[in-house]
């Protein structure tokens, strides 16, 4: 049983999570509290099997998993290497934390939809699972899918406006699906096979042919599209901002990484470093996009009241990070990238969820109408929050710091010393939006009338522990992937680094 | 450094660690007012005693290094007590002490409001302090560089007045743009480089750089700590941050956090350029520009300012270049002159802002034109001011002669002329802007002073006792610490690595 198991471990993941997908409108028809338990134990599994993964590609190196044991490139094939272990147990262990998180927020924000809404989540995650570890470019086509088709669930499932944006998103999540489809098309064309590492071998032969070039644009703007890499982001900001909180906290740390682990794949590890990035500019101009949205994702996250909105450009501009290490297609700057998908899956998540227990609490998350009462009556959370601010402006030891640090090497090693400069107007613009809200909610504005004193009115009311334990622990992981980062980056990053590079 | 053997030893960790270990005390006990700041004394205590254990080992030329652990890959968190190092450590816990006693009487006196996360943020300002005087590498360094800003923001806007908030603005800015400039110039010197490790006399080796990129590397370097040790143009977030309780200002600004942008001057000047490569492509040039601009252009400004804090403040930043100007020599008097005044200047100018601090307790006034006659009613206070403004002006037998003196030194063993001038300008300019003070003093009548007596206690004894420092340490420089033979070391070995 054991053994059958280990051997079986790289398909466990999405198999857990479509088991449980089914599973829970079936057991939880009758009783309606039974879905979150189910869906919160199956994670658990989940992460455990990750950590194993990780453990497992350390030690003993890429796995290369064969599903119903068919030969590729006939036979699916998943590949369990460095790369694709780290992003699961990233995504994974995320979405735990938010699964503890949502018991609360999603009885409160959506009593009757429990059931539908946690078969969404889990089906999501497993198409998220699947997209990550599959070896098969149309196998990958339909865990997007399955992916984006809950993903419109939970977004549409928010306030009032958020059908709206779960529709926008629809047309555009549809539209990368048909160019990412379009382009696997092409490839399978000129290569007659699906399988990543079989595409590989063939694509040398066959590389002058033009149909190779418009599937590499094709699939990297499906991709561009669904990792909301500036100028195809404009679905995000209202699917983030209307969906329920529950949705954003976990939409917001794993989709766009979803998105930008496709793009870094077939574009590193399919068509070759090389070819990305000298036979075509392409990478350059992911990482001037990419500079592009780090700018003008926080500008915007300024210019927002409601916290997640704010958040949701702000993501704009953590991508732009992500993409601007890929396309510096370099060592450092890949490094950055990879330790940012960690980083910022946990510094959003955290903030995500802090606006998470202030909409509970407050019953807001409006950032103009923050007081100092919110410190009072939730130390905890705040606490949380500032860790999180501060790993976003940079600041060492927490792990933002770090992934920039990585980063600003990277951009030296290609001497793009104005990407340095990108950086640097991003962090104070970081710092901008929120020490804005520390200095609301850390400082009393008002003129203190002498010899009244202080009301103390406002009493101690910090969200429960379910939802307090999560954010903490978000919050805590950015100081310790910040301490820790080397033994990460040597550990697992480095081995990431694609042949060629 | 080169010639300093360096021993395996825990306390450069455990001295950082001390007041680190205390926040989390004074938090948890801050109902119990008494309690809560014998941490801070405790901290403050157990911190001096750690940085004097490792005296006699810099004394020897010997430096303790404790590595944590490996923060970036290849690069460790690394804390190593050169000489250098212990000489910063040794003033900014020294003066802690004092500080925490004259803290507590002033902010009980005031009576400031949340006093629990003003003693917590001040601990953590001295951690960093300390890490910034151990750090052996430039990521180290940062990284305490950085906590020290933050940390020193709550202290900064302490009051919550709008002037606070906005001082406190302006201070994230300038510094959190100080901080990026560092973190460039730091990736880019380990991208040329493979190193990061502060070397006496230069950690580049036999790098070869572009002269053009020199100068880029340089001033980078400088945006990255030249807004700290206040050279101008980068000086004016410290005039602002005087919104802060009247402690901060004379630790933090005039000793912790300003010294820290010093130091690392002299850390940039002396173990990551080297003498060599600073005169090689004319750095000390730019570096000598500024500093003598800044000296003479922040004393007329000081010269101008009624309240009380903001001439001391403008006259921290004319003195703090004097430090970056004896670096900016690149000769042996020159870095025992700018080191000395990072000690002597600390003396003197903590006990002006002590001054500042007892006469706005006591008397509720801040502006210079208030003064008048207020020697009579607290002659120990005005008599301690009196020590400090003639050291700073550079009269002995204060110590500030003696840093200027060595400074003086520098200048005519570099052959040039131009600083010496600036200097004795400088010293004018100080005796113009500090003496009318003790002037009005001690001999003008004074209006509405009847009845009003000496400050508080735990605010005057401080005063008196860095009054005394600066006085003893005037007459003779090797008292207790050693300060002059440390300084003697430290620059030969600058000199001599490269």
């Amino acid at each position: 049983m054991m053994t059958l198991l280990i051997d079986n471990s790289p398909v466990l993941i999405p198999l857990i999570f479509l088991a449980t997908a089914l599973l829970i409108p079936v057991v939880a028809a009758k009783r309606k509290t039974l879905a979150w338990p189910l869906a919160f134990w199956a994670t658990i599994a989940v992460v455990a099997v990750s950590i194993f993964n990780v453990r497992r590609v350390i030690c003993d190196g890429p796995v290369h998993y064969r599903l119903g044991n068919w030969a590729p490139p006939i036979g699916i094939e998943y590949v369990l290497d460095h790369l694709s272990a780290f992003v699961i147990l990233v995504i994974n262990s995320v979405a735990l934390l938010v699964l503890l998180h949502a018991k609360k927020v999603v009885a409160r924000e959506l009593p009757h939809k429990r059931v539908p809404y946690y078969a969404a989540v889990i089906l999501m995650l497993c198409g998220f699972n699947g997209i990550v570890i599959t070896g098969d470019l149309f196998n990958l086509y339909v865990f997007l899918e399955i992916s984006a088709l809950s993903l419109y669930g939970l977004i549409a499932a928010g306030e009032k406006q958020s059908p709206v944006a779960a529709f926008r998103y629809l047309i555009m999540g549809t539209i990368a699906a048909s160019f990412y489809l379009l382009g696997v098309g092409f490839l399978y064309m000129e290569t007659g096979s699906l399988n990543m590492a079989d595409v590989k071998a063939i694509l040398p032969t066959v590389i002058d042919q033009p149909a190779i070039l418009v599937a590499l644009v094709l699939m990297v703007l499906g991709m561009g599209i669904k990792m909301a890499l500036f100028p195809m982001h404009g679905w995000l900001p209202d699917a983030y901002t209307y969906a329920p909180t529950t949705s954003s906290a976990i939409i917001a740390p794993t989709g766009t990484k979803v998105g930008a682990y496709v793009m870094l794949r077939v574009m590193f590890f399919v068509f070759g470093v090389n070819f990305v990035s000298k036979t075509l500019p392409l990478t350059q101009i992911i990482s001037w996009l990419s500079a592009i949205a780090i700018i003008y994702g926080s500008v915007l996250a300024i210019a927002q009241k409601e916290m997640k909105r704010m958040l949701a450009y702000s993501s704009v501009a953590q991508i732009g990070y992500i993409g601007l290490g890929i396309g510096l297609a370099n060592p450092m700057a890949l490094i950055g990238a990879l330790f940012h998908v960690l980083n910022h899956a946990f510094m959003k998540a955290c903030l995500f969820l802090v606006a998470g227990n202030f909409r509970y609490k407050l019953g807001h998350s409006n950032v103009s109408r923050l007081t100092d009462a919110v410190r009072k009556k939730m130390p905890w959370t705040m606490a949380a929050f500032t860790v999180a601010a501060l790993s976003m402006v940079g600041l060492p030891p927490l792990s933002g710091f770090f992934s920039k640090l990585f980063l600003i090497l990277g951009a030296y090693e290609n001497s793009a010393w104005y990407f340095i400069v990108i950086i640097f107007i991003s962090s104070l613009l970081n710092a901008v939006y929120f020490f804005r809200i520390l200095e609301k909610v850390y400082m009393r504005p008002r003129i203190p009338v002498p010899g009244q004193e202080e009301e103390t009115d406002v009493k101690r009311d910090e969200v429960s522990a379910s939802m307090l334990l999560p954010t903490l622990i978000l919050a805590a992981g950015l100081i310790i992937f910040g301490i820790l980062n080397a033994f990460i980056v040597k550990g697992i990053i480095n081995f990431m680094i694609p042949a060629g590079m | 450094m080169n010639s300093a053997e360096t021993y395996t030893s825990i306390i450069p960790l455990l001295a950082v660690l001390v007041s680190l270990i205390a926040v989390p005390l004074i938090l948890l006990s801050s109902k119990f007012k008494n309690l809560r700041e014998s941490w801070t004394i405790l901290a403050a205590l157990i911190k001096f005693g750690l940085v004097l254990s490792l005296l006699p080992g810099a004394l020897a030329g010997k430096a303790a290094q404790c590595s944590v652990l490996e923060i970036f890959p290849g690069i460790d968190l690394s804390l190593r007590a050169d000489p250098f190092g212990v000489f910063f450590a040794l003033i900014a816990s020294g003066l802690w002490i004092f500080t925490s006693f004259y803290s507590i009487g002033y902010v009980r006196g005031a009576p400031e409001k949340k006093q629990t996360r003003y003693f917590a943020s001040f601990a953590v300002c001295l951690s960093a302090t300390i890490g910034i005087a151990f750090s052996a590498n430039l990521i180290s360094f940062i990284i305490f560089y950085e906590i020290l800003t933050i940390a020193t923001y709550p202290l900064v806007i302490h009051k919550e007045t709008k002037k606070a908030i906005d001082a406190g603005r302006k201070y994230l800015i300038y510094t959190l743009t100080a901080g990026l400039f560092l973190i460039a110039a730091a990736a880019w010197t380990y991208q040329i480089t493979g190193t990061l490790d502060f070397k006496a006399g230069g950690l580049f080796g036999s790098a070869v750089l572009d002269p053009r990129d020199a100068v880029m590397l340089f001033l980078l370097f400088l945006g990255g700590v030249g807004v700290k040790a206040g050279i101008m143009p980068l000086h004016s977030w410290l005039p602002s941050a005087m919104a802060a309780p009247t402690p901060v200002s004379a630790l933090l600004h005039a000793v912790a956090v300003v010294k820290s942008g010093v130091f690392a001057v002299i850390r940039v000047v002396g173990f990551v350029f080297g003498p060599t490569m600073m005169a090689k492509f004319g750095l000390d040039t730019i570096l000598m520009t500024l500093a003598g601009i800044t000296i003479i252009v922040a004393s007329l400004i000081a010269l101008r300012q009624d309240n009380l804090k903001k001439r001391l403040a403008y006259s921290t930043v004319g003195h703090l270049s004097y430090i970056v100007l004896g670096a900016a020599l690149l000769t042996a008097e020159g870095f025992t002159g700018g080191m000395l005044h990072i000690a002597f200047h600390a003396t003197m100018k903590i006990t002006l802002f002590f001054v500042a601090g007892a006469i706005y307790i006591n008397l509720h006034r801040e502006n210079i034109s208030q003064l008048n006659g207020i020697g009579r009613v607290m002659p120990w206070t005005m008599g301690a001011f009196t020590i400090g403004a003639i050291g700073l002006a550079g009269i002995p037998p204060i110590n500030g002669f003696v840093s200027k003196w060595y400074l003086g030194l520098g200048a005519v063993q570099a052959d040039n002329l131009i600083p010496l001038g600036i200097l004795v300008l400088s010293g004018l300019l100080n005796a113009a802007y500090f003496f009318p003070i003790v002037y009005i003093a001690f001999f003008k009548k004074g209006e509405g002073l009847e009845g009003k007596g000496e400050a508080p206690l735990l605010m005057v004894v401080p005063i008196v006792i860095t009054a005394t420092l600066s006085l003893l340490f005037g007459i003779y420089p090797d008292l207790f610490f050693k300060f002059y033979q440390l300084a003697v070391n430290i620059s030969a070995a600058i000199l001599g690595g490269g």
